[in-house]
């Protein structure tokens, strides 16, 4: 089979030899520098690790090679569902490699990190305003370290007015990371099934909602990239029985300045600034999930909190809260993605905020419309900045929605989510953010409708796939009988 | 359509149980495996754990889904079959033979006649699991 | 707008082959009294030259590591990071990748991992590492949490040792599973073993030191194992995976599971974020472990291939009942680790452990030479060390930084007990220049 894979399959380990270094290192330049004259000996290693022994051009080839494995933004269209993966831009970086940030202690005394502490307070209040909440913390790690801080300061409220509720309700089409956070904060999880159009069913929820419920959990647009457009209704029959509400707010994108969690009731929201807010996805984090709260849960927030004297003007981290959650991680958040985040909301300002929802609901639709003659729609009408189709239809000819995420990765672009939500058969979807051109959209539509004839006319071309990429399909069965989770040195 | 012995007793979560004296050998059926596709890993109680009947005792996984296991019966862990860390394969493989998970001392013997018989459990696949 | 490609002409033609007239039409389901009726009112767009402008400025509001001799460390530290590291990294194909949901597509990053995992576990001298959590003080926490599923206990006991930082995390994360942290004070600068054995009893899930400790002192980890173990339960250490080039691994001291701040590992101070979570645990218990794990398999033509496994564990399958809620690992900081562990290697990486060693006991017996001033403690420390002074931390701190000298922390922002206690950490990046400078700023200001 002819392919165009690199024939490149070394790990680090297999380019050491003995003596050779990469490294450079100053020379000692106190009197006493050998360890085992400073040190009891118990305490130092008895043999040296093994780490690789590599030069410099080892190290940098290696990894330039590895990263040749990789689709990525930069390289291809990356359509992959509710992780929004739009452009990162470049100036951002820049940016967050500044010495003045970069190179700043977390310990520096506050006199020497007010350019940091300002730049948090006005992203903090910049989120506020773009979620309609009251308080924000950038504290929490990713988004659901977020739910996880959005949970904690509920349960908190509820205890502190005397009332140990037990649940927590979630519908069946969340993100996995609904019910596990929920759990960890100590709650019993409910799960709620979707009506037919995949939407919160608003009788079952009333059902649901007793005295022991303490929070709802809901996406807004949900999982299957539509509005939620009764949530005046759900927020409204939520607070009437003393439950709080809390948006996962993955799917910000298709809503800022169009409308905001605030307004629409909630009382918690997290931020994914890897997904909205243009930070790098990495490969898998670092991400941030700031979490917004109305006034009410404010005494809750994590500490400590970035405050601004109003008279001198001089920031400060507020560590006076009696009643905080405490702390998430041992620092004060992502910073590094907070000055990403930060700039790129002053490279857009609120216009360009609005175009951003307009442009990822256009093209999500576009997509919809140009596939759904191909792929059955999950719901109807017009979605929000994603759509979710299935690929039922291609079932029939033994084409499962994983068969054609392999096949458009032959075909030059990375998958869509599969799988998910759960509602949904033979789920595929797409989110193709405002940052990616019609064009590129339609060599992505193109691709699709020509699988859904290949998988009619040639489904075995289908599931070949892929033949292009360094590996082609893997033995995940094998991977978890036999865990291999460490490089070994061949005997 | 998977097979369904005759000679066991089965539950609504697709363990099988064969009454051997005053003990039962469990098992998950032939569906249940087949529905959870490659099983690598399975996770089992100790020898003198108790069960109760229709709690959970154990875990099986496949790669990309795991389901609890349920007791069809209450007592005493007398036999856990170790091979199965080693080959959790053996649970696609023969699910009804070599496959076999735990042995318990039944503490209430009666609960035996309380299982499905083969024919009410095929019904209850037949009509998609539930 | 630069970063929104479709012109008008486009955005008319999509709406067209959509049947709607414009984008308005497709908000229809949004109730209107949800719409926001105004603009956000945040800043207006900048252009990208005055944007840098200001951020440069407000960066250059920061007495950062570049611009001061910086002597901060609990929990972060200013090793020095190698070049290659911030060029590979940048690489498109990296740094805009997501989690490896298409192996086949996303070796790069699968790879990488399973060569972070694999230094992870030879420095920890752990049987597995993995592909890393959000950072030193959340993986403690889950640590913390590990000990009692698999235990079945609801009690540890914590080292007063451990970075209080992190002890902070702890609490947060023990609320909702209802776990409780009895703490265990530290003596002469290591952890008091006797109140460790009055405090361990067979409702222990976990004994929790870190090492060095908060303070800078090496901690008889051995003993406390022994401690842990004879009453069933499991022994936690943290540990800097930087330090483990010279010193004995957790591993070698009888952990069940290490874990770490690895920021030392070649990623930027930042602020304190993103950081990089070790975790490492023995095998047998690998099925509890939080985060995510890349193993080895094959492909179909039986090539070398490397997937994202043990996957029932996460929160996507397993949902309410996964070992943790977390998601995403730092996957990024773990290349910058990884990529740090190649460049410095078995040798490089012992020989920045030994001249940190080396400069902070230069230092220690330089700043306690001046009049007044006096080590904490007498136990061994290693990079870190804790000074006791005769005039307030804070003040020192403050006269020092118009030297551009970051001196250390003062310990009363953590405890009250501490109040005349300056935390000081040498790297090997600090001089023998400015440690005498330091030492001479110290003496006038506490003159």
């Amino acid at each position: 089979m002819a392919t165009a894979r690199p024939p490149y399959d070394k790990l680090v380990f297999e380019l050491s030899a003995p003596g050779r270094i990469a490294h450079s290192l100053p020379e000692c330049d106190v009197p006493v520098g050998d360890a085992a004259a400073l040190l009891p000996r118990e305490f130092l290693r008895a043999a040296p690790a093994e780490l690789p022994e590599v030069s410099e051009l080892d190290v940098v080839r290696h990894y330039s090679r590895l990263s040749q494995m990789n689709y990525g933004v930069d390289t291809h269209f990356y359509p992959l569902g509710s992780c929004t993966m739009k452009y990162n831009p470049k100036v951002n970086e820049d940016m967050a490699r500044l010495d003045g940030f970069a190179r700043l202690h977390p310990l520096t005394p506050e006199a020497g990190a007010q350019g940091a502490l300002q730049l948090m307070w006005e992203l903090a209040q910049d989120l506020a305003e773009v979620a309609g909440m009251d308080h924000v913390s950038l504290q929490p790690a990713a988004g659901a370290q977020g739910e996880l801080a959005g949970v904690l300061m509920i349960r908190a409220y509820h205890l502190a007015r005397g009332e140990r509720r037990t649940k927590v309700l979630v519908p069946d089409s969340a993100h996995g990371t609904n019910p596990a956070s929920t759990a960890l904060a100590g709650y019993e999880v409910v799960q709620l099934r979707s009506n037919e159009a995949g939407e919160v069913d608003l009788a079952g929820l009333e059902r649901h909602l007793d005295a022991d419920v303490a929070a709802f959990m809901i996406t807004q647009p949900n999982t299957l990239g539509m509005f939620e457009s009764r949530i005046h209704q759900i927020t409204d029959l939520c607070h009437a029985r003393g439950v709080q509400v809390y948006m996962d707010g993955a799917n910000f994108n298709a809503i800022l300045g169009i409308t905001r969690p605030g307004d629409l009731g909630f009382d918690v929201c997290h931020f994914n600034l890897h997904k909205t807010f243009t930070t790098p996805h990495g490969g898998g984090g670092p991400g941030a999930g700031p979490v917004g709260v109305k006034a009410h849960l404010a005494p809750f927030l994590p500490v400590p909190v970035v405050v601004r004297d109003e008279t001198s003007g001089v920031f400060r981290l507020d560590w006076k809260r009696p009643q905080s959650i405490g702390k998430l991680q041992a620092f004060w958040g992502n910073f590094g993605m907070l000055v990403r985040a930060y700039t790129y909301i002053r490279t857009m300002g609120p216009d360009g905020l609005r175009a951003v929802a307009d442009n990822a609901i256009l093209n999500a639709n576009y997509v919809l419309a140009r596939l759904q003659s191909h792929y059955d729609r999950s719901a109807t009408g017009y979605c929000m900045h994603e759509c979710v189709v299935s690929a039922r239809r291609q079932k029939r000819h033994g084409v499962t929605a994983m068969d054609i995420a392999k096949r458009l990765l032959d075909l030059g672009f990375y998958a869509p989510s599969t799988y998910f939500p759960l509602i949904v058969e033979e789920a595929l979807m797409i989110e193709p953010t405002e940052t990616e051109s019609r064009e590129t959209l339609d060599d992505f539509c193109d691709a699709m409708l020509q699988i859904a004839r290949e998988a009619e006319e040639d489904p075995k071309l289908i599931h070949d796939a892929p033949v292009t990429t360094p590996v082609r399909r893997l033995d995940q069965t094998l991977a978890a009988r036999q865990p291999r989770l460490r490089w070994t040195p061949p005997r | 359509m998977a097979t369904v012995p005759a000679d066991l007793r089965y539950t609504k979560e697709h363990e099988w149980a064969r009454r051997e004296g005053d003990h039962a050998r469990v098992g998950i059926t032939a569906y249940a495996q087949e529905q959870l596709g490659d099983v690598v890993f399975v996770e089992l109680p100790k020898v003198g754990a108790r069960v109760s009947a229709m709690k959970t005792f154990g875990v099986v996984e496949s790669v990309k889904a795991v389901s609890d296991l349920y007791a069809p019966l209450t007592g005493e862990v007398t036999a856990v079959n170790e091979s199965l860390a080693r080959k959790p394969e053996t649970v696609n493989g023969d699910p009804y033979g070599e496959g076999w998970m735990i042995v318990i001392a039944l503490a209430n013997p009666a609960e035996y006649d309380g299982l499905l018989d083969a024919a009410a459990y095929e019904k209850l696949i037949a009509a998609g699991g539930h | 707008m630069r970063y929104i490609p479709n012109t008008p002409a486009q955005q008319r033609e999509m709406l067209a082959t959509i049947g709607a007239s414009s984008v308005e039409d497709l908000l229809g389901r949004i109730p209107p009294k949800a719409r926001l009726s105004r603009p956000l009112a945040v800043a207006p767009a900048m252009a990208e030259t005055d944007l840098v402008r200001q951020l440069r400025a407000m960066a250059g509001r920061n007495a950062h590591a570049e611009a001061c001799a910086c002597f901060l460390g609990g929990g972060s530290y200013d090793h020095a990071i190698p070049s290659p590291i911030n060029h590979l990294i940048s690489r498109g194909e990296f740094f805009t990748a997501y989690t490896p949901y298409q192996p086949e597509a996303s070796q790069g990053t699968l790879r990488t991992i399973f060569e972070y995992q694999t230094m992870m576990a030879e420095l920890t001298g752990m049987d597995v590492a993995n592909a890393s959590i959000y950072d030193g003080g959340s993986a403690l926490a889950e640590a913390m949490l590990m000990a009692a599923a698999v235990t079945g206990r609801r009690v540890v006991a914590m080292s007063g040792g451990v970075n209080p930082l992190y002890r902070q995390v702890a609490e947060t994360y023990a609320e909702g599973p209802d776990v409780r942290i009895a703490s265990v004070p530290v003596g002469d600068g290591g952890t008091d073993l006797d109140a460790l054995r009055r405090a361990v009893t067979e409702k222990t899930a976990a004994v929790i030191v870190q090492y060095p400790n908060f303070f800078g002192c090496l901690e008889d980890v051995r003993t406390a194992g022994e401690i842990a173990h004879a009453a069933g339960a499991l022994l936690v250490v943290a540990a800097d995976p930087v330090n483990l080039g010279l010193l004995t691994p957790p591993g070698a001291m009888g952990a069940d599971i290490a874990v770490g701040e690895g920021q030392g590992l070649g990623v930027p101070l930042g602020f304190g974020g993103p950081n990089l979570g070790v975790f490492a645990c023995r095998m047998e218990l690998v099925r509890r472990m939080p985060g995510r794990l890349v193993g080895q398999t094959v492909d179909i033509e039986g090539r070398r291939g490397f997937v994202l496994t043990l996957q029932t564990r996460e929160q996507h399958i397993r949902r309410e009942k996964a070992t943790s809620n977390i998601c995403t690992n730092v996957a990024l900081c773990a290349l910058m680790a990884t990529i740090y562990v190649a460049i410095l290697g078995k040798q490089g990486l012992r020989r920045v452990g030994e001249l940190s060693a080396a400069k902070a006991h230069y230092a220690a017996d330089a700043l306690a030479a001046v009049p007044g001033v006096r080590l904490r403690y007498h136990a061994p420390f290693f990079k870190e060390f804790t000074l006791e002074l005769p005039v307030s931390p804070d003040r020192v701190v403050k006269r020092l930084l118009k030297d551009r000298i970051l001196a250390g922390i003062p310990l009363k922002t953590f405890d009250r007990a501490h109040r005349s206690a300056l935390l000081v950490a040498v790297t090997e990046q600090r001089t023998r220049g400015e440690i005498d400078a330091y030492a001479a700023a110290l003496a006038r200001a506490v003159a």
